[in-house]
């Protein structure tokens, strides 16, 4: 495509039309190519979809309160854990961040909008549908996928109906998440405002530069993956199949090829949040921000050559046991120096407790009990016991739930000021926060128990002497499914009566977001903005 | 380049119904895919349909793209983001290739000796595969498929592995020519470019008769049909897709699209093109030769 430099053909009226929003459903939200207005999109969408994997994740409880069948029948609730993980993986934590990404990126490093803006609303559209592939199969004869979301064959190929549409859904997602990361990485390395270098760029703006290029590296390979799972199927070939010479455990390789960038997809942007709002609450800027930078760089490399940690069980060589082991906990150390760093920010600031930082402190602790549990299913012989029990379903919620999901939840208390130009009570989001502290922690903290007491996962009936805790987690869960009730509850009454936002927000706020009026005007930064020292977060603009 | 003092120049498009068309289109695909597998009747017109919705999402938007390209709407800093869209993407390619190498690799280096009784593997071959030689090529200890011969590595692979290696000197050539703006040079080497590619897909075509009709491999070869096939197949849809783009834009360099500073649609086509030459050479290493 041809190109001219610095032409002046462009669309004179895009000079003035700085609030100027679409008229019209369509124009506003189906043709969008507004970073703002897709944000936004992905952020409904992934609250929706939170809300469905809830509702499963009640099902899944409700059936575990006591022993013996009450509710559901097995393959029903095997269908309910399987597509539980499926949308809230792909459905509610990565768009959850691709939203955030979009709202805040272009704000955070003065764009006028998403490098590619067409790409951008296609990357969206794509979600819905691709859930309404995976979703349709619980109509299906035979249901929906119950295989674990891990597909791992041959269980996953005997599903009925829903193999194929599982597959071509994923496929779909995977399609979305490469697009979207593709924007994200030309938009933070092409589009940052004269005097943003890279290592003056907030740590949400970094974090998810490092997650996008995961993105682009391994999607691709669940595709692969997925795709070769269709092949043995529906066309005879023999992957998975040890009869033809191939092997069912190399789908695990392939597959946690994915899998465990994947985990860090969930989780730096996460980091990133925290690493935005921990230094706004404390009035002092990040501790060892380059050391942030470095730190996260370093888990993404490390994520590359640990994911056979997920399969120490399945019958590797002891060299393979070992090594991945050993790289396994390599990676607590760029993530003990980022908890040290968060904590260090904290030391001697002028705190204050709004609702975000609560979220996001609650995210310091909890996550780092997630982190030092992950340390523990990290050794080998000790993994031998933990493998496939409640210990390691506890562990990833701990990751994720008060990690990934706090980190989202802080994410939205956080700029929903600067999004809507209301303030949300914060009386109510305190409430929100202790509530949900109190009933995580008695969902998800049980659940260790259950694990090292040997208590398998993925079943809807068990021994009786599990009985008490999974009572208590059960409790827990129905405490936990009140909270996006509270949640929507409060932003609505936000939107409708808050206070009136200022430009700044909070008062140890610094970032370019912070520059623009509360609420962000539908384009912003049309001219790339003059940075002053003061407007950074971190670094010095005439350095 | 944007900069500090200057006007906004860089280009936002304001609302596009292409994506929307381009949603639509693959839900359809995907669907009609999904049915058409599980034998609903409805699902291969389906699929078809969304295909042809996705071909007129593809004209419709690139024809989007060329037509504010060549009203001169971009600068160069948009022209840097199509850059990095293009490079990322491919990147996306190298990492989907990149699971089926592992596969042929994990299952030559690993599952095939191991279901021969190497290392741990002793008792499972005593027992479930007695009397199986671990070797490659191979269809596993149960022979699924039954027995088969090879695609020799040294007749046209070969031959084909000269094909794209000179392909990608002709569209180099064309490259220079553009850039020296030596038009009847430009369209002679991107047209042999062309023709090159449809040579190469000519004769993967008739490796796949000879292997189906003479040599019985086929995909249900075990893993050495499957790896075979799935690599040379996606390859070859590379292939085709990079021909029928190179074709694109051998019409649009007749057309005059291209200036010579400003060529970026050649120089996106000629890194894709690249990309399925170097895949090539790596399945002629891997799954021919060795």
């Amino acid at each position: 495509m041809a190109t001219h430099a610095a032409t002046d053909h462009h669309h004179a009226d895009h000079h003035d039309d700085h609030d100027h929003k679409p008229q019209g459903f369509m124009n506003r939200w189906v043709f969008t190519t507004n970073h703002k207005d897709i944000g936004t999109l992905y952020l409904v969408f992934a609250f929706i979809m939170f809300c469905i994997g809830g509702a499963m994740s009640g099902v899944i409880r409700a059936e575990l309160m006591s022993p013996g069948l009450q509710f559901v029948e097995p393959y029903f609730f095997n269908q309910m854990t399987t597509v539980h993980a499926l949308v809230m993986i792909f459905g509610g934590v990565m768009p959850a961040f691709v939203g955030l990404g979009n709202w805040m990126i272009p704000l955070q490093i003065g764009a006028p909008d998403m490098a590619l803006p067409r790409m951008n609303n296609w990357s969206f559209w794509i979600m819905p549908f691709a859930f309404t592939v995976l979703l349709c199969t619980l109509f299906l004869p035979g249901g929906a996928p119950a295989g674990g979301w891990t597909l791992y064959p041959p269980l996953s190929l005997q599903g009925g109906s829903s193999v194929a549409f599982a597959i071509f859904a994923i496929h779909m997602m995977g399609i979305s998440s490469i697009m979207g990361a593709i924007n994200i990485i030309a938009t933070i390395l092409n589009m940052r405002a004269p005097g943003m270098d890279l290592l003056k760029m907030p740590l949400f703006v970094w974090t998810w530069l490092i997650t996008a290029f995961l993105l682009i590296a391994v999607m691709p390979v669940l595709a692969g993956a997925v795709t070769m799972l269709l092949t043995d199927k529906f066309f005879g070939t023999s992957f998975f199949n040890a009869a033809g010479g191939g092997d069912p455990v190399m789908f695990q390789h392939i597959f946690w090829f994915f899998g465990h960038p994947e985990v860090y997809i969930m989780i730096l942007p996460a980091f990133g949040v925290v690493s935005e709002i921990i230094p706004t609450f404390a009035r002092k800027p990040l501790f060892g921000y380059q050391a942030m930078v470095y730190a996260t760089a370093s888990i993404a490399f490390l994520s590359f050559i640990v994911w056979a940690h997920h399969m120490f069980t399945v019958g590797m060589p002891l060299g393979g046991e070992l090594f991945f082991m050993y790289a396994t906990m390599m990676i607590a150390v760029p993530t003990g120096v980022k908890v040290f760093n968060w904590v260090s920010t904290m030391w001697k600031g002028s705190m204050t407790f709004e609702t975000p930082m609560l979220w996001a402190i609650g995210f310091v602790i909890l996550f780092t009990i997630g982190g030092f549990s992950g340390l523990m299913l990290a050794i080998v012989p000790a993994d031998f016991q933990y493998h496939d029990t409640y210990f390691v379903v506890a562990h990833f919620h701990y990751v994720l739930v008060t990690g990934a999901l706090f980190s989202i939840i802080a994410a939205v208390y956080f700029w929903w000021p600067k999004w809507t130009g209301k303030m949300y009570s914060e009386k109510w989001g305190k409430f929100h926060f202790w509530w949900t502290i109190v009933f995580v922690n008695l969902l998800f903290f049980p659940q260790h128990f259950l694990g090292l007491a040997g208590m398998p996962r993925r079943i809807p009936d068990y021994n009786v002497a599990f009985a008490d805790w999974n009572m208590v987690s059960s409790i827990g869960a129905f405490g936990m499914l009140c909270t996006p009730v509270f949640m929507f509850l409060i932003l609505w009454h936000s939107k409708k009566h808050g206070k009136t936002a200022t430009a700044e927000v909070w008062e140890g706020a610094h970032g370019l977001e912070w520059t623009v009026p509360s609420p962000a005007p539908h384009h912003t930064f049309t001219e790339p903005p003059v940075i002053k020292a003061s407007m950074l977060a971190h670094g010095d603009p005439t350095h | 380049m944007a900069t500090a003092q200057g006007k906004h120049i860089y280009y936002v498009p304001h609302g596009s119904k292409w994506p929307a068309v381009g949603t639509i289109g693959l839900f359809t695909t995907m669907i009609g895919a999904a049915n058409w597998l599980n034998e609903v009747s409805w699902g291969k017109p389906a699929f078809y349909v969304g295909v042809a919705i996705l071909l007129f999402m593809m004209w419709g938007w690139f024809g989007d793209v060329i037509r504010e390209s060549l009203k001169g709407m971009y600068n160069s800093q948009v022209d840097v983001s199509f850059r990095m869209g293009m490079m990322w993407f491919i990147f996306s390619e190298i990492m989907f290739f990149a699971a089926f190498f592992g596969a042929l690799f994990y299952a030559r280096m690993y599952s095939i000796p191991w279901l021969g009784g190497e290392g741990d593997g002793a008792l499972t071959n005593f027992y479930l595969h007695s009397g199986y030689a671990p070797a490659w090529p191979t269809n596993g200890p149960d022979a699924i498929g039954g027995a088969f011969q090879t695609i020799p590595a040294w007749g046209v692979p070969l031959l084909n592995t000269l094909i794209l290696l000179t392909s990608g000197v002709t569209i180099t050539v064309a490259h220079h020519a553009l850039r020296a703006g030596h038009r009847t040079q430009l369209l002679v080497f991107l047209g042999l470019t062309v023709l090159l590619g449809a040579i190469f897909l000519f004769y993967q075509a008739e490796e796949y008769i000879e292997a189906y009709q003479h040599l019985n491999l086929t995909l249900g070869s075990g893993v050495y049909g499957s790896t075979f096939f799935m690599l040379t197949g996606f390859h070859g849809l590379h292939v085709t897709l990079g021909t029928i783009m190179l074709a694109v834009i051998w019409f649009r360099c007749a057309k005059g699209h291209f200036t010579k500073d400003n060529h970026f649609g050649f120089e996106a086509v000629a890194w894709y093109w690249h990309f399925v030459d170097v895949v090539w050479l790596g399945l002629f290493m891997f799954v021919y030769v060795l």
